[in-house]
């Protein structure tokens, strides 16, 4: 019993000394959402979210640990304390609130469709222009019906859970065949090997993934969506975590407000993806 | 998160839907797969080095790799290739349903393959050479004396084969099918309750391969007449055991 007690007050002390040298917080990412997060050739975690997510973690005086997890995982295993935070682009949705709470937004999430050059959907509808599901939501919403007869019977590929599957599920269900991937990597396989006719994700993610070379003759068509089911991409954080969620807040107001956010988008996606207002 | 009953029973009803599609796969794939073996026994058996050798390369090549990475290689690999993009054999690989079946199938067979030898070699050779002296021709004896007994010797290896098929149909999920496992991950991505949908599945799953089971014990029973009067037997002697304690 007193040995027990002893080796209680060791690993309370030891416990107490760490928390005084340096707080650790471990924050979770895809690590396959290039140029948002992805694992460079060596294995390494780099990105817009890393770079990020090391800003924020100076301004926090943390020490930040970064790891990798599965999409489809990546919000239970916040809940079930596998890490601390998520930053993968992942957008605020009521969905998600119910289940965990959200900073406030350090990037926009914006969306469209790619698919190959010689296919009948390059020349789809409203390529070029850009709508926000919020201030233009009547023009938008009849934009997006010209494009639900314009893809009507054609099969469309989607990461699984996120706002770009759900804005498909709203708006073109049962015009077009919607098919779930674990990955935006798998889908943009199979655009190219053409079992897909298009895809729906991230702007800035598929305009990376078409400039190499395995997705030669790829291209973004159609307009640019941005607002609505789209939402603003933020820090997910266990809702009881308020003391944690109020530090990224004020990081994250911080990395916008001295323009650190802006220059990191620049970086990694040449267009700014700041929040606006 | 409170556990919602509720919620349970309703993501059992939806996972439900499931269940033919998985239970096509996991039957076609059995059913060629087991074709597929039985050839490849037969050449592991033959005693003749150019049939044995790539029959024992073939399983050994499939046993040796993650069923997930085989379904990986024929759905995302085979693709990747414009000759097999522009062949006749497009329109099957385009599939996804096709690629989880061939990879089903393809895999069970190398598995199955030696469970079938197995049989085949359990056949005492006094039996053999017992027909042999009887005068019976090869493919008599083949049909009469080795392979009903290799059958009845092979059953419960391949029950469990089979029973572990039921559950890699799980994997076809990972290229865009929705089975249980498809349809269990698009709730969870609804709902973010991974305790609740994996339960059901489990439960799903787990009833599956109790009727599998079962029908494998049946089978059993019913071509192993001896057994069954042993059991009778041992019956008895176990009831006169508890008379006498």
């Amino acid at each position: 019993m007193k040995f027990k007690s002893m080796i209680c007050a060791a690993l309370l002390l030891a416990a107490s000394q760490a928390a005084a040298e340096e707080r650790t917080i471990t924050i979770a990412t895809e690590g396959a959402y290039a140029p948002w997060n992805f694992s460079g050739p060596n294995g390494k975690l780099d990105g817009f979210e890393i770079d990020l997510a090391n800003a924020l973690c100076e301004r926090m005086k943390v020490k930040c640990e970064i790891i990798a997890q599965n999409w489809d995982g990546i919000i239970p295993s916040l809940t079930a304390k596998k890490y601390d935070a998520i930053m993968a682009g992942m957008s605020i949705t009521p969905k998600r609130q119910e289940v965990i709470g959200f900073s406030i937004p350090y990037a926009a999430g914006i969306n469209g469709f790619a698919a190959m050059e010689d296919s009948t959907l390059a020349e789809m509808p409203g390529t070029g222009e850009r709508y926000s599901l919020d201030s233009q939501a009547d023009a938008a919403k009849k934009r997006i019906s010209d494009i639900a007869t314009f893809l009507a019977g054609t099969s469309v590929g989607v990461q699984g859970s996120t706002t770009a599957s759900t804005f498909l599920e709203t708006y073109f269900k049962g015009s077009v065949d919607i098919k779930e991937y674990k990955s935006t990597e798998e889908h943009n396989l199979d655009l190219t090997s053409g079992r897909l006719d298009a895809v729906l994700g991230n702007a800035t993610v598929l305009a990376a993934a078409i400039e190499k070379p395995e997705m030669k003759g790829a291209k973004l068509v159609g307009p640019l969506f941005s607002g609505g089911e789209f939402g603003v991409v933020a820090v997910g954080l266990r809702k009881e975590d308020i003391a944690l969620k109020t530090e990224f807040d004020s990081a994250i107001k911080s990395a916008i407000g001295d323009g650190t956010v802006k220059t990191l988008s620049l970086k990694w996606f040449k267009v700014d993806v700041s929040p606006r207002g | 998160m409170p556990f919602d009953l509720t919620f349970l029973w309703q993501t059992f009803v939806s996972l439900l839907s499931g269940i033919p599609l998985a239970l096509e796969l996991a039957a076609l794939s059995v059913a060629t797969g087991s074709l597929l073996a039985f050839g490849l026994a037969l050449m592991r058996v033959s005693r003749r080095w150019w049939l044995d050798l790539p029959a024992r390369f073939y399983i050994f090549a499939f046993r040796g790799t993650p069923l997930l990475v085989q379904i990986y290689i024929i759905y995302y690999g085979l693709s990747q290739f414009p000759a097999l993009r522009h062949s006749f054999l497009w329109p099957v690989f385009r599939e996804a349903y096709w690629c989880a079946l061939a990879a089903l199938a393809l895999n069970t067979a190398a598995y199955s393959a030696e469970i079938m030898r197995g049989g085949l070699l359990s056949v005492p050779a006094g039996q053999i050479e017992a027909a042999r002296a009887c005068g019976m021709a090869r493919i008599l004896l083949f049909r009469r004396i080795i392979v009903p007994q290799a059958t009845r010797q092979m059953l419960p290896g391949y029950s469990n084969e089979v029973i572990l098929m039921v559950k890699s149909t799980s994997l076809a999920s990972t290229i865009t099918i929705m089975e249980i496992t498809g349809i269990a991950a698009k709730l969870i991505s609804e709902s973010y309750r991974p305790v609740e949908v994996f339960i059901s599945a489990g439960a799903i799953y787990l009833s599956l391969n109790f009727i599998v089971a079962r029908l494998f014990a049946l089978l059993e029973w019913s071509l192993w007449p001896e057994r069954r009067k042993n059991r009778l037997q041992s019956n008895i002697v176990e009831k006169k055991g508890e008379l006498h304690a």
